[in-house]
């Protein structure tokens, strides 16, 4: 290798640092690149899609025995609202609470606790699949939405139920929203109860969405509100929901 | 045409020197899709798993429970921890300095964990969010030209001619001579080098149906809408936290695979080989005929 004025092993190295230099910030252009990103979220459509076409509309989620849960079912993101509201229904164990059920319906309602735990309640050992990676397996107990959704009469131009949360972060209020195939889910409750004790604070009393086939930042804690509605893009800030809009979070969260 | 022949036309035996046609149109076209969506997903991956940098076995698996790998940090030290067996990584996993020279670690009970430096990720600060962009639409790239390149070889012929291994290289004394002949950076001559070996076929092999294969299905098993539609999926791989461990060693696999698999190419001649993998045309390396040791 005579012929060579820079010796090889020197080249190699300088061409691989300059190549890889140029391609690390070519990837941090391209990904503060908002075409770039809308192209990159065609992905995410294409999941939604192909996951619908393999996945039965009733397809249950994996449901486990008591045996396999988790020893300790960690919490994160709000673990405790700070609005005076909530800590005023905390502190009278939500006996002057109601769930809001209203936008398209023909029969807005308003829930007791009481009311919600005299529903019929569906009971499930199902594992929680937080965004991060990490999964614990818990029971959770509570009506099934369809159940409250038929109550309070669906208008046939609703096309999405929105969970209002009492919960914000730094005074951007929680949400969250999902289809009507997952909110007529058998699986998809609103759960009163864990591991078979009254929901902790922590994990979202008085009552937590569960939609099983999700990840864990679509099962909305401290839900206070439903809300029927025919599109969602005109909503806070239009993605559908609090992760959503904040981080860029996919909205299908089947994912 | 002298010095070059279409090698499947076999006019004439080609030799040392020759120009021959090495790589299809396919092939080129799968490798180089298939490198830029690899790396993509790697370090797009990295980011991910940055995110929560514990592996367990099982279908659950979170902070509370023991993990079998783990990349954090205590104090000043960062560490990567296999089972009991415990690393200091100080600078490069667990606790390292970004760009601006801002010292990242990875304390406990702080989401924003910090595994894999700056360099390693995409984008290259934090942000979940951004590696599940790229490395959801990037997985769709690696997924279809995988199965369009695998259908497309079973039927020109490409597995059944070159990649499946004969016979005669299966004995033992076959591939002990090839071992050999790799350690000491022997490479065929002629138009012998136009023939896989049996290590480079059972690697090839091994990540075309079995790395990447298992890095999807894996990959899928992690959804959990898909749990509920392909049950099968989570059974076969014992659980959730199990299939993002598989996951995450055979991309060690693969990143494996790519030091040897680049190693080889610069071992081997650069320049022959890359001009083959981009243009198809390989000049065959000249006979050993000279050299005094040739078998």
């Amino acid at each position: 290798m005579t012929d060579l004025v820079i010796p090889r092993r020197r080249f190699i190295g300088g061409f691989a640092t300059a190549v890889g230099g140029a391609a690390l910030s070519g990837c941090d252009v391209l990904n503060d690149n908002e075409t770039f990103r809308e192209t990159l979220r065609l992905g995410e459509t294409l999941h939604h899609t192909a996951q619908r076409l393999v996945t039965d509309r009733n397809a249950l989620a994996a449901e486990y025995a008591p045996s396999q849960m988790s020893p300790v079912f960690r919490s994160n993101g709000n673990v405790m609202p700070e609005s005076a509201s909530y800590q005023a229904h905390l502190a009278d164990g939500f006996a002057n609470w109601a769930l809001q059920v209203d936008g398209l319906v023909g029969n807005p309602l308003r829930i007791t606790l009481a009311q919600l735990q005299a529903l019929p309640a569906r009971s499930q050992i199902t594992r929680h699949d937080c965004v991060e990676g990490w999964s614990a397996i818990g029971k959770w107990s509570g009506p099934q939405l369809s159940t409250i959704l038929r109550q309070a009469g669906l208008s046939s131009r609703a096309r999405y139920i929105v969970f209002h949360c009492a919960d914000s972060f730094a005074s951007r209020p929680y949400y969250e929203s999902i289809d009507l195939i997952e909110a007529f889910h058998p699986q998809t409750i609103l759960a009163l109860r864990m591991n078979d004790q009254p929901l902790p604070t922590a994990h979202g009393a008085p009552a937590r969405l569960r939609v099983e086939r999700q990840l864990g930042y679509k099962q909305a804690k401290f839900v206070m509100r439903l809300e029927a509605r025919d599109r969602i893009d005109n909503l806070h800030g239009g993605r559908g929901g609090y992760w959503e809009d904040s981080a860029g979070y996919e909205w299908y969260a089947g994912i | 045409m002298t010095g070059s022949v279409r090698w499947e036309d076999d006019v004439r035996s080609p030799k040392g020197g020759d120009l021959v046609r090495r790589h299809r149109l396919s092939t080129r076209i799968w490798h180089w899709t298939n490198a830029v969506a690899l790396l993509v997903l790697l370090m797009s991956g990295l980011m991910i798993f940055n995110a929560h940098p514990r592996l367990y076995w099982g279908e659950y698996g979170a902070n509370p429970d023991p993990a079998w790998l783990e990349i954090g940090s205590r104090g000043d030290q960062g560490f990567l921890r296999v089972g009991k067996v415990e690393v200091p990584t100080t600078g490069v996993l667990g606790r390292w300095r970004d760009a601006n020279g801002v010292t990242r670690s990875r304390a406990f009970g702080v989401t924003r964990s910090r595994a894999f430096p700056h360099w390693a990720t995409i984008p290259s600060h934090y942000s979940l969010a951004d590696g599940r962009l790229w490395h959801l639409a990037f997985a769709w790239i690696l997924a279809l030209s995988l199965a369009l390149y695998m259908l497309w070889s079973l039927v020109n012929g490409h597995v059944g001619r070159d990649l499946h291994v004969r016979r005669e290289q299966w004995s033992p004394r076959h591939i002990w001579h090839d071992l050999k002949d790799h350690a000491r950076l022997r490479f065929p001559t002629g138009a012998a080098a136009l023939d896989y070996n049996v290590l480079q076929k059972l690697s090839y092999v091994t990540v075309i149906f079995v790395l990447l294969p298992l890095m999807i299905a894996t990959g899928l098993t992690m959804s959990p809408n898909l749990n509920a539609g392909l049950r099968w999926l989570l059974d076969l791989f014992g659980g959730r936290q199990s299939a993002r461990s598989i996951h995450f060693i055979c991309a060690g696999g693969l990143v494996a695979f790519f030091i040897v698999h680049i190693a080889m190419v610069f071992a081997a001649g650069p320049i022959r080989e890359i001009r083959s993998i981009v243009t198809g045309w390989y000049r065959l390396p000249e006979d050993r005929a000279q050299e005094s040791d040739a078998p």
